[in-house]
């Protein structure tokens, strides 16, 4: 059986040079950086080159910049917890994109317990934040507006270097999360008049156990995790060394790819979502049309009717690793939200499926994954009750209304006696 | 992946990848079809009833591995057993024979037993004899 690993979102093989480049720093080079002796000047000196290294992919002035934490989920925590508390005496009010990951809506829900105050800016029905929105939500009290440079769910690239120069005019430090685009879309810290960027290594084929934050030292920012005085002071705690000089020679390789990967994936990407058009009926796109407003790498579909989490397994079953944002398979059981901010129909949301490609996919793979898909989904349309309404014209298509039948909404609403969530 | 890696147990992956009873009667004597409000999940199960005793069950489910799997054998287990007793079925006893759930998916079995009951109640409703006739009870509420 063919095996292809789609869920490059989730985590990427580690380059055979970076694993090469961290071996020695396991056994033979093991010091803590923080030691005054040789062991700790080597290793001070490795993580040197690889904050070097980092600093460069995103165009940052100096490796001073950039800290390194636990994984992305804790830089943004940083990030946004970090500049709330160094600037609570100016003001308590904070401005995101209502499609920020998790672990920056979630660390803005903590800070509204404490009595800080956010606003959500919308998006379009391609995810793309409302500039208008955004420009009314900032006043005198906002210390931070976080917006995510390509949405980790859908794909869609916001217009960073617009919402960069509100932040400008305003004079309020933007936050930019790139853990869904470094290493594959170029990042220019100064040109986006950005004060903090976050992203994870390991999303470009990088170690995991490493996390990276550039902050412009403009920024006020005060460390969340107290200890010693590693990273500037910003982030306690012994350095992952091994994992940040993988981290470095994946950004270095991640900078000098960077062309041929996103062709690479593009023609990939293209091939894929004109395979599952044409051979998947009642099948849509999330997000953007492949194009200057998504990332090459991504492709979150709905196919109706029936349900992500089935699909998900018989993917699996057939050698095909993919994600999907259905309730189902959410511990939650709700979908994501991000399907949810852009206005997606439940019964779409619940059929949901997320592929994302990497550099070693090959056009192979997506003959393959494009004919295997529509097998499972004949499949598991064959089990669905809804299908088989459908084409008894029960109920209606969402993607291509007949015109004929209630929405699946309604008939689930009917028959689960309460409206869908 | 592999046989080793699956998200749920091989009772359960079976019954995903083989689904028993899969589809419907021309001629159903009793059809139920519910929806969690939980996750949107929807099952249907048709029955065949003869005597009093359900001699075939077929189910259509939208919902993920785990709903697929309890329909599934929801409708193994109750083949051949009386009106009463299948009125007192419960979820328990498919997410016993399918050697567990994960706790986030009980509420899939408990779907399975509110299917059955929505099929039981449709049967009970043309044929408000068959109860009588088996004696007691009163129809249980799903």
């Amino acid at each position: 059986m063919r095996h292809v690993y789609l869920d490059h979102q989730a985590a990427t093989p580690l380059l055979p040079e970076a694993f090469e480049a961290m071996k020695p720093f396991f056994t033979e080079w093991f010091g803590n950086a923080s030691s005054l002796h040789e062991h700790g000047l080597r290793v001070r000196e490795a993580l040197k080159v690889a904050r070097q290294r980092i600093a460069a992919l995103i165009n940052a002035d100096s490796e001073e910049e950039i800290f390194f934490t636990s994984d992305g989920t804790e830089s943004a925590n940083l990030a946004i917890k970090g500049v709330a508390y160094a600037n609570e005496r100016k003001g308590k009010h904070l401005v995101v994109c209502a499609t920020e990951h998790p672990s920056v809506i979630n660390s803005v829900e903590f800070l509204e317990k404490q009595g800080w105050t956010c606003t959500r800016v919308g998006v379009d029905a391609e995810g793309v934040i409302l500039l208008e929105e955004l420009k009314a939500a900032i006043t005198s009290q906002t210390v931070l507006v976080a917006v995510h440079h390509v949405n980790h769910d859908i794909g869609t690239i916001q217009p960073i270097i617009e919402v960069g120069r509100i932040c400008a005019e305003k004079s309020v430090p933007l936050y930019v999360d790139c853990e869904a685009s470094a290493g594959w879309l170029p990042i220019d810290v100064k040109s986006w008049g950005a004060a903090l960027v976050s992203f994870s290594p390991h999303r470009f084929y990088g170690p995991k156990g490493v996390g990276v934050l550039y902050r412009n030292k403009k920024a006020r920012l005060v460390s969340i995790i107290h200890g010693g005085v590693q990273e500037g002071g910003r982030r306690a705690g012994t350095e992952n060394v091994p994992a940040i000089v993988g981290a470095g020679v994946a950004a270095e390789v991640a900078l000098q790819e960077l062309l041929p990967r996103v062709a690479h994936t593009q023609k990939l990407q293209q091939q894929l979502w004109r395979g599952l058009r044409t051979y998947v009926s009642y099948i849509k796109l999330n997000g953007p049309e492949p194009g200057p407003k998504r990332i090459t790498t991504n492709l979150n579909l709905s196919t109706e009717f029936i349900e992500g989490e089935g699909q998900l397994l018989l993917c699996d079953l057939n050698g095909i690793a993919v994600a999907s944002g259905s309730s189902c398979v959410s511990k939650s059981l709700k979908i994501s939200h991000v399907l949810a901010a852009i206005g997606l129909d439940h019964a779409l949301a619940q059929g949901n499926i997320i592929m994302t490609l990497g550099k070693d996919t090959t056009a192979e793979d997506i003959d393959y994954v494009v004919a295997t898909f529509g097998k499972i989904v004949e499949k598991l349309r064959s089990m669905s009750p809804m299908w088989d309404e459908f084409q008894r014209g029960i109920i209606d298509s969402v993607i291509q209304p007949t015109g004929r039948g209630k929405s699946f909404s309604q008939h689930a609403a009917d028959v689960s006696g309460k409206p869908m969530h | 992946m592999s046989e080793t890696y699956t998200l749920y147990n091989s009772t359960v992956m079976d019954h995903f990848m083989n689904p028993r009873n899969m589809g419907d009667f021309k001629d159903a004597d009793g059809v139920g079809e519910v929806g969690a409000a939980a996750c949107g999940d929807i099952m249907k199960i048709s029955l065949k009833i003869k005597d009093g005793r359900i001699e075939d069950a077929r189910f259509k489910t939208f919902g993920c591995g785990s709903a697929i799997a309890s329909s599934s054998m929801a409708t193994e287990l109750i083949k051949g057993r009386s009106i009463d007793e299948a009125m007192n079925f419960t979820n328990q006893e498919v997410v016993d024979a399918l050697g567990g759930l994960p706790p986030v998916k009980i509420h899939c079995s408990v779907l399975a037993e509110e299917a059955l009951k929505a099929a039981l109640e449709d049967y009970v409703k043309k044929h408000p004899e068959s109860l009588s006739r088996a004696g007691k009870s009163e129809p249980v509420a799903a």
